[in-house]
């Protein structure tokens, strides 16, 4: 066989191969950004597909029960209802009043059952110095 | 003084855009002394930029608070290091650390080529300095570090500083952007040579071997970068994993990807004459992916994590990339006729496939990350609804493409030049394919049933027993000769040709990494809510809390659990995971306790505590086997890239007949 073409043949299984994969990696993974109020309105189709949600984290919404954390996440006037029961830690910067992105499905109850969080704080990205925040340091127990 | 500064910044400035002008004019006109005013030029700005930096440091460790930086990223409270490590911390300081470390780059390599490479060094003094000035535009205007907080309208006076993330407050963060921004301004001085020879139309190797060098330590450092990072997101994010295919963290490995390719295609061009534009596309790539990741990581176009703030300069670096990347297809495309091969492929068996392979192999990666980083804005602009992929997209591509690039890790340097025989290749490859399937049995038996494991294992086994051949039979040749003894040998073997034998250690490190790496498959979690003197388990570990205590200092106060590990019956030590909030950024973070072992490591992290009324600890407790072998991974590579370096004994030997440039290629390999 000519040399080029067994390079061609082998080239072309190793890219058809990879494309294969990706193909397949990013149907299985991908996840839709959705805001709170898209989501509310979504039909059947949000039972089904990935989805990600971000918004803030409502103040004192933070309840944790064993492995599972359950929050309320808040975009303008729009709550849902977020309980995460992922085996990753939650990120240090998941608290009160913090921008979150909650990556999961929404349950048939309505509640958005996440299995993935990433935060960053609001506080520390949004006030510029000299204009100080209301202190958030929650109480020792 | 922050006047000073800005001054000295707006100086470099208009010396940098000097510099490009004279030295292109002085070489199109033949005029020596405007291509050596732009090389004063040059170290003029280092100077400059010398100064503007420490001012810079001055106002951070002296809380100058005033000045926007640093009121934003330091604090009275935080120790030196870390107000020393605030100028990094930050938009504008890290932007300044930029231009600062390309000008020391440029001065060096304006210096040590005074007298060399006259044809190309105008335009290689003309190329770093367009880069300079690109730079310099940014923190002279948009994002300016001695910006002062103008007190009055709507602003108070700023008493004390925010502080630096408290996430960043941790040794290796210290040192990691440093070394990764080392890797990224590094790549242009191999990018200044390629496009400056292109320029010249000077054919021949000439860039390669002047750039040998920097491509080799610039790599070394990137990977301490990439490494550093993981390093730091492991011991420090608290959620136990040390890579997220993060788009920040995507962005540092995308050009470590390229640069890797080009390390190894360039030896198809030293020692082949081949793949000439492929070298000139990948030092570009290298080039602009470092770019991009700086772009990527300051312009808050593609969200991540690590969370950096939105910036107007997105518009800068996309002009900036457009411009250049168009300028390097012109040239390359111009000036093919320069970039002929001089030998062709002959055979599927041959080293030189090998080398195609790998970076074919590479390139794929290489896209594969870049694709799903920016997915979210593909998909954006295509179908409008924006979708991002997540990191099982990254791992079912990447993990068959690491395995395969492994196993051409084992196969490459055995593997002859032009064309192998089958015959030659079972008898270089019987041993080491031998073990790679008993070890792949064994552990099968032992009853390791994931699929990858199983393969990445038994190919570990193979890259080392090829790796361990080649330094044996090279070695014992010696011994044989000279009656030294076996280890003196392979010192006398790898000085002999410290490329090739550092190579080859380097090599072994990427081993080890892939052994880390293999761990992950049989990680153990659990999470506990507990109390004083409770007791839980996790793999053959037993936990008892003996103690929940709390605190607090200057800096930030804390909530730890002292926990006692027991391995079988004996106590095997105490961890203090620890939770600290720090008072300036009034920000949580989590100092997690590791118990380092070489066979797995016992991670505990303090997550908080419940709020149910309860008022629970709750401990996360996480076994991930072999992971330490990351870190000695890191160790051996460096030690290889720092081997690479050596000069070899033998060109020092073959130097004073005047063939330096062929040595390398007749050289010896295997006495």
């Amino acid at each position: 066989m000519n040399k080029y073409v067994k390079f061609g043949l082998l080239i072309a299984l190793i890219i058809g191969t990879l494309v294969w994969l990706a193909v397949g990696g990013v149907n299985e993974t991908k996840s839709y950004y959705k805001t709170v109020a898209e989501l509310q309105q979504m039909g059947p189709d949000a039972r089904t597909k990935r989805l990600r949600v971000a918004g803030d984290v409502e103040p004192g919404s933070i309840v944790r029960r064993g492995k599972e954390v359950e929050f309320m996440l808040a975009q303008q006037d729009r709550k849902i209802r977020v309980v995460y029961s992922g085996s990753d830690p939650l990120p240090d910067t998941f608290r009160d009043s913090a921008q979150a992105v909650a990556d999961g499905k929404l349950g048939d109850d309505g509640v958005f059952r996440a299995n993935r969080i990433q935060a960053k704080c609001a506080s520390k990205y949004e006030a510029k110095p000299g204009q100080q925040a209301a202190p958030v340091y929650p109480p020792k127990s | 003084m922050e006047n000073l500064g800005a001054v000295a910044i707006l100086l470099a400035l208009c010396l940098s855009a000097y510099a490009v002008l004279a030295s292109v004019t002085g070489k199109l006109k033949n005029k020596p002394l405007l291509v050596l005013s732009a090389e004063r030029a040059v170290y003029t700005i280092w100077l400059l930029l010398a100064l503007a930096s420490g001012l810079l440091v001055y106002a951070l460790l002296n809380g100058d608070f005033r000045l926007s930086y640093v009121a934003a990223h330091s604090n009275r409270a935080m120790p030196v290091l870390y107000k020393f490590a605030s100028w990094w911390g930050g938009m504008e300081g890290s932007l300044l650390l930029w231009a600062f470390l390309l000008s020391t780059y440029s001065a060096v390599v304006v210096f040590t080529n005074r007298r060399k490479l006259r044809t190309i060094m105008p335009y290689v003094t003309a190329i770093l300095m367009g880069v300079q000035c690109f730079f310099l535009i940014l923190i002279a205007f948009p994002e300016s570090p001695f910006q002062v907080l103008a007190v009055g309208r709507g602003i108070t006076e700023v008493p004390d500083g925010n502080g630096l993330n408290p996430l960043l407050q941790y040794w290796t963060m210290a040192i990691h952007p440093p070394m990764l921004y080392l890797g990224y301004v590094g790549f242009v001085v191999p990018f200044a040579f390629a496009m400056g020879s292109l320029i010249a139309r000077q054919p021949g190797d000439a860039w390669i071997h002047t750039t040998r060098r920097w491509t080799i330590i610039t790599w070394g450092f990137q990977t301490t970068g990439i490494l550093l990072g993981a390093g730091w997101a492991y011991a420090v994010l608290g959620w136990g994993g040390y890579w997220g295919w993060d788009p920040v963290e995507n962005a540092s490995l995308l050009p470590w990807i390229t640069a890797t390719a080009f390390l190894h295609s360039v030896m198809m061009q030293e020692k082949k004459g081949m793949m000439k534009v492929w070298n000139m596309v990948l030092i570009a790539a290298t080039f602009f992916l470092c770019i991009f990741g700086t772009f990527l990581t300051r312009s808050g176009i593609v969200g991540s994590v690590h969370a950096f703030a939105q910036s107007p300069i997105g518009k800068y670096f996309v002009a900036f990339l457009a411009v250049g990347i168009a300028a390097t297809v012109y040239l390359i495309l111009d000036r093919l006729d320069y970039l002929k091969s001089e030998s062709q492929l002959e055979s599927v068996l041959s080293r030189e496939s090998s080398f195609l392979f790998n970076n074919l192999m590479l390139l794929a990666s290489c896209f594969a990350v870049l694709w799903g980083t920016i997915f979210p804005v593909i998909s954006e602009a295509v179908t409008g609804e924006k979708i991002s992929v997540d990191a099982p997209f990254y791992n079912r591509v990447n993990v068959p493409i690491g395995l395969f690039l492994l196993l051409l890790t084992g196969v490459g340097p055995l593997i002859a030049w032009r064309r192998s025989s089958v015959e030659s290749l079972k008898r270089a490859f019987l041993i080491p394919g031998v073990l790679a399937l008993v070890t792949m049995a064994v552990l099968a038996v032992a009853g390791v049933r994931h699929f990858y494991a199983l393969m990445s294992l038994g190919l570990c086994m193979f890259v080392t027993a090829t790796v361990v051949t080649e330094f044996w039979k090279g070695a014992r040749a010696i011994a044989a000769r000279t009656g030294q003894n076996l280890a003196a040998a392979m010192i006398e073997l790898t000085h002999r040709n410290t490329r090739r034998y550092g190579g080859y250690i380097v090599h072994m490190g990427i081993v080890f990494l892939f052994l880390g790496f293999t761990g992950h498959a049989f990680n153990k979690d659990s999470t506990n809510d507990v109390r004083v003197g409770d007791k839980f388990s996790i793999g053959r570990y037993e936990l008892k809390v003996r103690d929940l205590l709390d605190g607090d200092n200057d800096n930030y106060s804390w909530r730890r659990a002292r926990i006692d590990v027991f391995a079988g019956q004996s106590l095997a030590g105490t961890l203090e995971p620890e939770q600290r909030m720090y008072k300036a950024s009034r920000q949580p973070t989590s100092e997690v306790a590791i118990r380092r072992r070489l066979n797995e490591d016992l991670y505990l992290n303090f997550a908080g505590v419940t709020n149910d009324g309860r008022n629970l600890a709750i401990i996360q407790a996480y076994v991930f086997p072999l992971v330490s072998w990351i870190w000695v991974g890191f160790v051996t590579m460096i030690a290889g890239t720092i081997i690479c370096l050596i000069p070899p004994k033998v060109r020092m030997q073959y130097a004073r007949t005047e063939v330096v440039g062929y040595v390398q290629k007749h050289a010896p390999v295997n006495p």
